[in-house]
């Protein structure tokens, strides 16, 4: 499904992927573990298009064909979604609106048929339900005076709703308490099928007792510095970081 | 000291032209006329070293005067019969004015509410009212140019009186169409002089064809009583004229309620000029506006809040979306007397710059001469956050529809102001339809 080659990026001038190599495949949850400044932000956000961050050389390839060129409107149509490590805050923006729009505008581009009003609230309502969203809040500005739970679950109602093939996770875990950390990662887990891919990216391990990956990567220095099953991830909360960052060297 | 010879520019020599061709036959009180005609031949148009107009240099942007309008023809008013039909929401009572004249046929005149009075400014300064004339220009007093202008040229408008304690149910809508015939000034004076306790809306829009090249100069003087509520809204639309200058002197007595609102999307060069002035204690005002410029439009946006009375609140917020080469200017002056203690007044103004060579001017002051004061002002001009522009595209949603939702979101800051939900609908109806016809 998802086809990393040889990712360089810069930001700023600074090269912050340096040859990244990832394959995702159909239906698999792939951890992305690594310490901060490793890359891990930057390769959400290079998947997502964001235009700050300049591809020097490789390939992102999802379902064989390179996104790089796309537009990010485009590759969100074409199922790719990322859910933000800060949600951003939209006043005036109702959250209702924003879904409804969102919702039709993939839809419009993949050409099929744009939902009804009532439909998407039908929708929404359901999704939002499970979530413990209320629908006061559906009504107020996109995340505003949400708190950072009620913003992380905005994300994952986006998810359900836009349904995509190919979900990228950035630190979704960070801010949250228990609570909070378990209602997401149910709503993750009810998203997952044989259909859909998930990249979830995190610094601690304590996300993946919930979301249990099959696939660990360590990303170090901008590459993925090693590659393991899940009990990687207690590895690396036993011994942390340090081995990784010497190894990249 | 030598006399320093005036250089007239041909705006101004035409204008002096008019005057002497129409002043014998202009209605009412030719003495006052004729004195704020004296103001005007001795100060010139208003010049970009006058500071009140700065930014709007009438004598460089009005390269000649058109001549005044004429009276319509009755094939031009029945072309106007559909005008203010844009704000049926509002099922407002339509006073219409084509080129400047009261036109009572087109205007909803019967079953008058009780404590309602309607008249033409035209009829009334011809039968010699002088109640009437004794109170024009004494509003909100100003010796500002445009409105000498106003005054020494007024052909008509609307008077609109309002008894204490009446509550209107439905609102008054001054509905002003320039038929562009052919190009012509158009001078018109109203005045809504609102009883204590009354409860009032009064909108008023200009509308005509989108490449009317009209000069209006309009001009409103309202009086809001103690305790009354009154909400004025104004729709600068398309077809506003090539110049359009309006100028709204109030003077607003206690415990009010006044919210003014100004929409402003049409005219080449617009320039809204409020004079407010708190006479009684405890008033609470909003003023707020919208603007959304493109092409070359230039509208400029100039508040004068005159506190003279103790413990009001008052509160503005103007918006303005500049697009392409336009050129947006506030100019918004708090004045504090001293005897206005407790005076509670702030001032905000965002402009939201969409293209490199838009231009946004601000120039806020604050006159404070009372101790016990809170009083502040704010200003940010920028582009669209990227950031959030993003953030919508990697739902899906394309780049011009992102745009859209944010500027709506901008805009619609300043909207929700308004408390008539229709009309509020059918302003960001306008700024939909104004972000569909974005290139």
């Amino acid at each position: 499904m998802l086809e990393i080659k040889d990712l360089h990026v810069d930001v700023d001038g600074r090269q912050i992927l340096t040859g990244l190599d990832l394959v995702v495949e159909k239906g698999s949850v792939h951890a992305i573990m690594g310490p901060n400044g490793s890359g891990k932000s930057t390769l959400a956000h290079v998947l997502a298009g964001k235009e700050d961050y300049v591809v020097t050389g490789g390939q992102v390839l999802f379902d064989g064909e390179d996104i790089l060129a796309l537009e990010p409107e485009e590759r969100a149509a074409r199922g790719l979604f990322l859910a933000f490590q800060y949600p951003l805050e939209i006043p005036g923006v109702a959250t209702f609106n924003f879904l409804r729009t969102a919702i039709n505008a993939q839809r419009k581009k993949r050409g099929e048929a744009e939902l009804a009003v009532p439909d998407i609230m039908k929708r929404v309502r359901e999704a939002a339900g499970k979530l413990g969203i209320d629908q006061e809040m559906l009504r107020r500005g996109l995340n505003v005076g949400f708190s950072g739970g009620e913003k992380k679950r905005n994300e994952i109602l986006q998810m359900a709703l836009l349904e995509p093939r190919l979900c990228v996770l950035d630190e979704t875990d960070s801010g949250l308490d228990i609570d909070a950390l378990k209602i997401v990662s149910d709503g993750v887990n009810r998203l997952r099928s044989p259909e859909r891919s998930f990249v979830v990216i995190t610094h601690y391990q304590r996300l993946l007792n919930y979301i249990v990956p099959d696939v660990v990567h360590v990303l170090s220095r901008g590459r993925i510095a090693r590659t393991g099953g899940k009990e990687l991830a207690l590895e690396l909360e036993a011994k942390g970081y340090a081995q990784y960052q010497e190894e990249a060297v | 000291m030598a006399e320093v010879a005036v250089i007239k520019t041909a705006a101004e020599q035409q204008l002096a032209a008019g005057w002497q061709e129409a002043k014998g036959r202009l209605p009412g009180p030719a003495l006052l006329r004729a004195t704020a005609f004296e103001r005007f031949a001795a100060a010139g148009l208003p010049h970009r070293r006058v500071e009140e107009w700065k930014y709007t240099d009438l004598r460089a942007l009005m390269r000649d005067a058109k001549p005044l309008a004429e009276v319509p023809d009755a094939a031009t008013k029945a072309r106007a019969k559909d005008a203010g039909a844009g704000l049926a929401v509002i099922e407002g009572r339509r006073l219409v004015l084509v080129d400047g004249s009261f036109v009572a046929e087109l205007s909803d005149l019967a079953d008058l509410e009780g404590g309602l009075r309607v008249r033409s400014l035209a009829q009334a300064l011809a039968a010699g009212d002088h109640a009437l004339t004794g109170v024009i220009g004494t509003v909100a007093p100003t010796d500002d140019i445009a409105v000498a202008l106003n005054t020494a040229f007024m052909g008509d408008g609307v008077v609109i009186e309002i008894a204490e304690g009446t509550t209107l149910a439905r609102p008054l809508h001054l509905v002003f169409v320039n038929s562009g015939r052919r190009p012509a000034s158009v001078f018109t004076r109203s005045l809504a002089l609102i009883g204590a306790r009354a409860r009032v809306m009064l909108v008023e829009s200009h509308e005509g064809p989108a490449a009317c090249d009209d000069q209006v100069n309009t001009a409103l003087e309202l009086v809001v009583g103690d305790e009354a509520h009154v909400d004025h809204i104004k729709l600068t639309g398309a077809g506003s004229g090539s110049l359009h200058i309006s100028s709204l002197m109030a003077k607003v007595g206690a415990r009010a309620r006044f919210n003014e609102f100004l929409f402003t999307t049409g005219a080449t060069v617009a320039r809204n000029q409020l004079f407010v002035r708190f006479e009684g204690e405890g008033t609470v005002a909003g003023i707020r506006g919208a603007t959304l410029l493109r092409g070359r439009q230039h509208a400029d946006m100039t508040v004068v809040a005159d506190h003279v009375a103790a413990a009001c609140t008052s509160r503005e917020l103007f918006k303005s979306v500049l697009d392409d080469e336009s050129r947006g200017v506030f100019q918004g002056r708090i004045t504090v007397r001293p005897n206005a203690q407790r005076t509670d007044a702030k001032m905000a103004t965002h402009a939201l710059l969409l293209s490199e060579s838009a231009e946004a001017d601000n120039k806020p002051e604050l006159e404070i001469f009372a101790d016990d004061v809170q009083c502040g002002h704010g200003a940010t001009a920028g582009a669209l956050d990227e950031d959030l522009l993003f953030y919508l595209k990697a739902r899906g949603i394309p780049a011009k529809e992102a745009q859209s939702l944010l500027i709506e979101a901008f805009v619609g800051e300043a909207v929700e102001g308004i408390e008539h939900a229709g009309l509020r609908d059918a302003l960001m109806e306008q700024v939909a339809a104004w972000l569909k016809a974005r290139g």
